[in-house]
């Protein structure tokens, strides 16, 4: 068992660390940090115990912070963060990832920078920001946002973003180019004729099997999806699904075939736990089939939603689960989701959630 | 070229030991913020924008009237950085 596990949690008001004891049982809460920006992102480095968190000020703009006293302090910077001069400035961080020696940062409006100093100073990677199918993404109603970065475990050249709404994008030469990979994916939202384009696809969350780096998953706006060939065709997996909506997708941390997702009841619907009844729904191969987990979810007068980034999982065995709702709570699994519980309430509205586990 | 320069709290405790008030050198509302950088490494950058602009919400006064960045200091003026309405 490890010795710690932290949940890093994302919140409107500011950055909270959840610490857990060995068992998972009892948790404890520090925060808010960050000053209480608005933090879109936090995340943690499980080899150095260093805290990132990402997010942006209405009156002081974008930043990437953090800390490496696991909270106690923290610093901040945004050196290097900005979109040339003229254009629409970089108003938010909203996804961070940490490999192969890189921090790679997604901003709103969509563009990709990365440090390599540790978070001290930002490079902007413009391939992404002037592809030219830029004039067709349309900001979601998170704005025109780049959620998510999903690196390769071992070709630090290759990396795919998701953008809403632009769709699913790789680069195969760390951000010299890039293309788009949404095929199979539909919007819902265009007209009949027009509902695969190449991009404009509503991606809400992607993630990236263990151990097998061309089976991704995604939730989109429109449908849930598999893909077996690192993005290249998408296959919907919904059915079995209580909806075709929702944001967060989660994958196992040992086995490429179990995936995690939270339908909420529908884009037009209010976005919240479909019947009012919260699940979170697990397929053991793949998405060919689902099973529901309810026990110790609230079963009836659940209006809340889940958020892109809210849901988690550690790298423990058996595997925690864990997501932060729209209303401030955070519920856990310490079984893979077969039984929960509320370790939180009362939080700003939920963002995002991470796990980091140190030795 | 003295102007005295107030920054709003909420800027100052991002960056840790910084005053609200400064005496700097400084002819212009940019070359003032761009001093307030020299002191306090970032604080530019939570000031303006890439635009470059003054960020939205928040508001410049040189001795009583609203600036942008191109605004003249007299000497001996005062500019005063302020958060306006925002948020929820």
């Amino acid at each position: 068992m490890a010795a710690r596990l932290f949940l890093l949690l994302g919140t409107r008001k500011g950055a909270f660390i959840l610490e857990g004891d060995a068992g998972r049982e009892a948790w404890s809460l520090r925060g808010p940090f960050c000053e209480a920006w608005p933090i879109n992102h936090v995340i943690g480095d499980a080899a150095t115990g260093r805290i990132f968190a990402g997010g942006g000020n209405e009156w002081f703009g974008p930043a990437v912070w953090q800390s490496e006293d696991l909270g106690a302090s923290w610093t901040h910077s945004s050196q290097g963060l900005a979109h040339p001069e003229g254009e629409a400035p970089v108003k938010a961080v909203w996804s961070l990832a940490l490999a192969h020696g890189a921090l790679h940062v997604g901003v709103e409006p969509a563009s990709l920078f990365r440090s390599d100093d540790g978070g001290q100073s930002f490079t902007p990677l413009p391939a992404l920001r002037e592809h030219p199918s830029r004039p067709h993404w349309q900001p979601g109603g998170g704005g025109l946002i780049l959620h998510h970065i999903v690196p390769h475990p071992q070709d630090p050249a290759s990396l795919h973003v998701a953008i809403s709404a632009a769709g699913v994008f790789h680069t195969a030469d760390g951000g010299q180019s890039w293309e788009p990979r949404n095929r199979g994916t539909r919007q819902d939202y265009a007209p009949e004729d027009q509902r695969y384009p190449e991009v404009g696809q509503c991606v809400h969350s992607l993630v990236m099997a263990a151990g097998n780096p061309d089976l991704l998953y995604q939730q989109n706006h429109c449908g849930m999806y598999r893909s077996t060939d690192a993005g290249l065709h998408w296959t919907s997996i919904e059915a079995g699904l209580p909806s075709t909506f929702g944001f967060p997708a989660a994958a196992h941390p040992r086995d490429p075939d179990t995936v995690f997702l939270l339908p909420l009841n529908g884009d037009t619907a209010g976005r919240f736990m479909p019947d009012a009844s919260a699940a979170v729904w697990r397929s053991r191969d793949r998405g060919e089939n689902w099973q529901a987990l309810r026990t110790g979810l609230p079963q009836g007068n659940a209006f809340f939603g889940v958020l892109r980034q809210a849901m988690a999982v550690d790298r423990l065995d058996p595997a925690g689960v864990y997501f932060g709702t729209g209303s401030g709570e955070v519920y856990a699994s310490a079984d893979e989701g077969e039984t929960w519980r509320c370790i939180a309430r009362h939080l700003p509205t939920i963002t995002s959630v991470e796990t980091m586990v140190l030795p | 070229m003295t102007v005295a320069v107030t920054i709003p709290a909420a800027l100052a405790r991002l960056f840790p030991g910084a005053p609200r008030h400064f005496d700097l050198d400084a002819a212009t509302v940019a070359a003032a913020i761009e001093a307030l950088d020299a002191r306090h490494p970032g604080m530019a950058d939570r000031i303006r924008d890439s635009t470059p602009a003054i960020r939205r919400h928040l508001n410049i006064f040189v001795s009583g009237e609203k600036a942008g960045l191109a605004t003249h200091l007299p000497p001996g003026s005062e500019m005063l950085v302020m958060t306006a309405i925002s948020g929820g």
